[in-house]
């Protein structure tokens, strides 16, 4: 038996806030009493968390690995260690691998990788289509059968509503959530940052918030239609949190993430952000796709966040070396870092109070947990899988390149100061 | 203070802008004086886009002061060939260069060099974003033909100088707005909406007009911007015949321009789209002396970055 005593626990899933003491026992939560109440048990080992902050393992329902296919990049391996050490205890990585996730032999290798790495949980999200080109559904039933837990086309979204209505029907069956990267292609035309002031200054192509609105009106529009599970991956609009927030309002199962990029910058941080980015000159770190949007999005983003019309914190991982981003602009790969920065980001907003505590861990546990049909986790529910994280909410640090344990370091927050850090993380009932 | 790269007008302040302007006069005026300031410097023209009009008159500007001109032309990017832009410019650098004049189809590369390499940059065109010589070149055309001169400050204070045509897409555009604006001019752009600038909050103050045609008669300069005939292709404009219509400097409009208003082009010109040849060949239009005016101006910037001058 581990014990972990006088820590604050906080686990929304059973609304619990208070000092209290953690039993775990066989890789479950045993129990939780008030403090000291288990000082009489003999346990293996006692771990001492005053003053820290004791929360269910975070879940990450929005990450690459790149293996298998771009190993230069990261692999299941260097990104469980990136999730650890952040304080993801269970992550759903992306298809967009080579060759992509479409088939329930690549669903299996990715989760085989996962189990020998030993770290993290590996959940594996499907693709919607074959090689995700968007032409003939993948076979979403035998890679249910192999385990993924969402399917999804992510960056590469299916343009073809029909394909899409088909896709959704057929998950339903299955009682998968589609995952939808919004993202009018017609209409964003690949423009490399967000339309808007700093586009039009700098002369870059612009990604207009409306190919954003376009999409999830589509994927709001179909969920009625086919009564699946949409869930839009990391909403970038003020317009696109108004539309989610009457999906809801009119009972239909759609929901939603944010990333901490799209909730700490806006297009100004690539114009003004120079110094943050230390490691590649380019500034491609500011490039992703959807863009970094205006303050008045970014803002809207925040408190749709607070308010629960974003349910979940997504990092949108996305790894790149050094050929993918020490280019033009343009030509930029998209994508940044986001493991291992989430929650000390997360508790940068949470001490701005633009985000209470709350809302965080459940923005990082119960929500995704629901997303992804997961049981077991993201709570501290005694019989629970004990995978825990451990806070210290007033440490201070900083980024630097080197504190990176993903293969790639393309971060537009490297050099950054953050009060807050993950310390440990327990995955199971043993610490990682 | 003079930087050690010219990347943009935008980062550049009016003193410096008028530095630029004023040794351009000088060596206008004596051009002889100055034909030993590169002496001794290999300026490499690097066009990672096909032009001829600039690339030869920043390598007439470099030979006119006694520099060597090396010239890497490439139709396309870097990348194609499997190298990237940061690996050729470093491979590049190990031939003993001391300038690099960059054109680019990517806004902002020239930066990205200048920030990388300990090498003076020029940009001569980076995709949508700036073309400070071209800005530097009209302000110095037009300020000759006014009989004004760079001493003083906000030479331009009582001037209007329209900008017509694509300014989206524009790089001349970007350049001039800030360049002229810093100058104290009043400028108004005029253009379809598909092809304007969307977004003036980050610009200094410019006054868009989406007809040109009733503040014609109020402006001291037109400058006409190319316009890029795939545009139709792409939805943006329905035809050149009806740009011309609207937007086209055409004699008709010519004619509702003051006496003495002159009339720019950056070339190359499409007659009879975005100027009939009755105006692009008329006493109004300042086309040719923009090239001409080219040299001294790119021989002004190349020997204020090189450092071998003063005014």
């Amino acid at each position: 038996m581990i014990l972990i005593r006088n820590g604050h626990v906080l686990d929304p899933s059973q609304k619990r806030d208070e000092m209290a003491d953690v039993l775990i026992e066989n890789g479950t939560i045993k129990a939780i009493g008030k403090p000291g109440e288990f000082n009489s048990l003999s346990v293996k080992e006692t771990f001492d968390a005053a003053k820290m902050l004791i929360c269910p393992g975070f879940i990450d329902v929005h990450v690459h690995l790149r293996e298998p296919g771009f190993e230069h990049k990261e692999t299941v391996l260097t990104g469980s260690k990136a999730a650890i050490a952040g304080g993801f205890t269970s992550i759903a990585v992306m298809a967009n691998t080579s060759p992509v996730n479409d088939q329930a032999i690549v669903t299996k290798y990715i989760l085989e990788k996962g189990r020998e790495a030993d770290l993290a949980r590996i959940f594996a999200i499907g693709a919607v289509t074959k090689g995700q080109k968007g032409e003939e559904l993948a076979q979403i039933g035998m890679m249910a059968e192999a385990g993924i837990v969402a399917i999804s086309d992510d960056g590469m979204p299916v343009m073809n509503s029909a394909l899409m209505r088909r896709a959704m029907e057929y998950a339903t069956m299955f009682n998968l959530p589609v995952i939808s990267h919004a993202e009018d292609l017609n209409l964003s035309q690949g423009a490399p940052m967000t339309e808007g002031k700093v586009s039009s200054l700098l002369g870059y192509a612009g990604n207009p918030n409306a190919s954003e609105e376009i999409m999830v009106s589509r994927e709001i529009a179909l969920a009625r239609a086919t009564g699946a599970r949409v869930h839009i991956a990391h909403l970038s609009t003020r317009e696109g949190v108004l539309l989610v927030k009457r999906a809801k309002e009119q009972g239909l199962k759609v929901t939603a993430e944010v990333t901490p990029h799209h909730l700490m910058m806006n297009e100004l941080s690539f114009l003004n952000g120079e110094q943050a980015c230390v490691h590649h000159q380019t500034k491609t770190d500011y490039k992703m796709a959807p863009p970094l949007r205006s303050e008045k999005d970014q803002e809207a983003l925040i408190e749709a966040l607070q308010s629960g019309v974003i349910d979940m914190i997504a990092s949108d991982h996305a790894p790149h070396g050094c050929v993918d981003k020490e280019v033009e602009f343009e030509l930029a790969a998209n994508g940044i870092l986001g493991l291992q920065t989430t929650v000390a980001l997360m508790l940068g907003l949470v001490a701005d109070r633009k985000l209470s505590l709350q809302r965080m861990v459940e923005a990082l546990t119960v929500k995704p947990a629901e997303l992804l049909g997961l049981k077991n986790l993201g709570t501290l529910k005694v019989g629970a899988m004990a995978d825990i994280v451990v806070i210290d909410q007033n440490l201070p640090w900083q980024l630097h390149a080197e504190d990176l344990v993903s293969r790639s370091r393309n971060s537009p927050f490297l050099g950054r100061k953050f009060q807050g850090k993950v310390l440990k993380t327990m995955v199971g009932g043993v610490w990682k | 203070m003079i930087p050690a790269s010219l990347t943009s007008i935008r980062t550049l302040d009016q003193a410096t802008i008028l530095q630029f302007l004023d040794l351009g006069q000088s060596i206008k005026s004596n051009p002889s004086a100055y034909q030993g300031a590169l002496k001794g410097k290999t300026i490499l023209q690097f066009f990672v886009e096909n032009s001829t009009r600039t690339r030869m008159s920043f390598e007439s500007a470099t030979r006119k002061l006694g520099g060597t001109s090396i010239a890497f032309v490439s139709g396309t990017s870097s990348l194609s060939k499997g190298e990237t832009l940061l690996d050729t410019i470093r491979t590049i650098q190990q031939n003993g260069i001391d300038a690099i004049v960059m054109r680019h189809s990517s806004s902002g590369s020239p930066e990205l060099i200048a920030k990388t390499t300990k090498i003076s940059v020029i940009n001569a065109g980076d995709g949508s974003h700036e073309h400070p010589t071209q800005a530097l070149l009209d302000a110095f055309t037009m300020a000759e033909k006014w009989g004004l001169h760079f001493k003083q400050t906000n030479p331009f204070a009582k001037k209007t100088i329209l900008i017509l045509g694509d300014t989206l897409h524009s790089r001349v555009a970007r350049s001039n707005i800030h360049l002229l604006t810093r100058l104290g001019a009043r400028v108004f752009v005029s253009g379809p909406s598909t092809l304007t600038i969307k977004n003036f909050e980050l610009f200094p103050k410019v006054e868009w007009v989406a007809f040109p045609d009733k503040i014609l008669g109020e402006v001291d300069a037109v400058m006409a911007l190319r316009i890029q005939l795939e545009r139709q292709a792409q939805g943006l404009i329905p035809s050149k015949e009806e740009y011309r219509h609207f937007w086209g400097l055409t004699s008709e409009r010519a004619k509702k321009l003051r006496n003495g208003a002159c009339v720019l082009h950056p070339g190359p010109m499409n007659r009879g789209v975005e100027v009939d040849p009755e105006v692009a060949d008329s006493p109004q239009s300042l086309v040719l002396k923009q090239v001409e005016n080219g040299v001294y101006v790119r021989m002004a910037v190349l020997s204020k970055l090189l450092g071998g001058l003063e005014s």
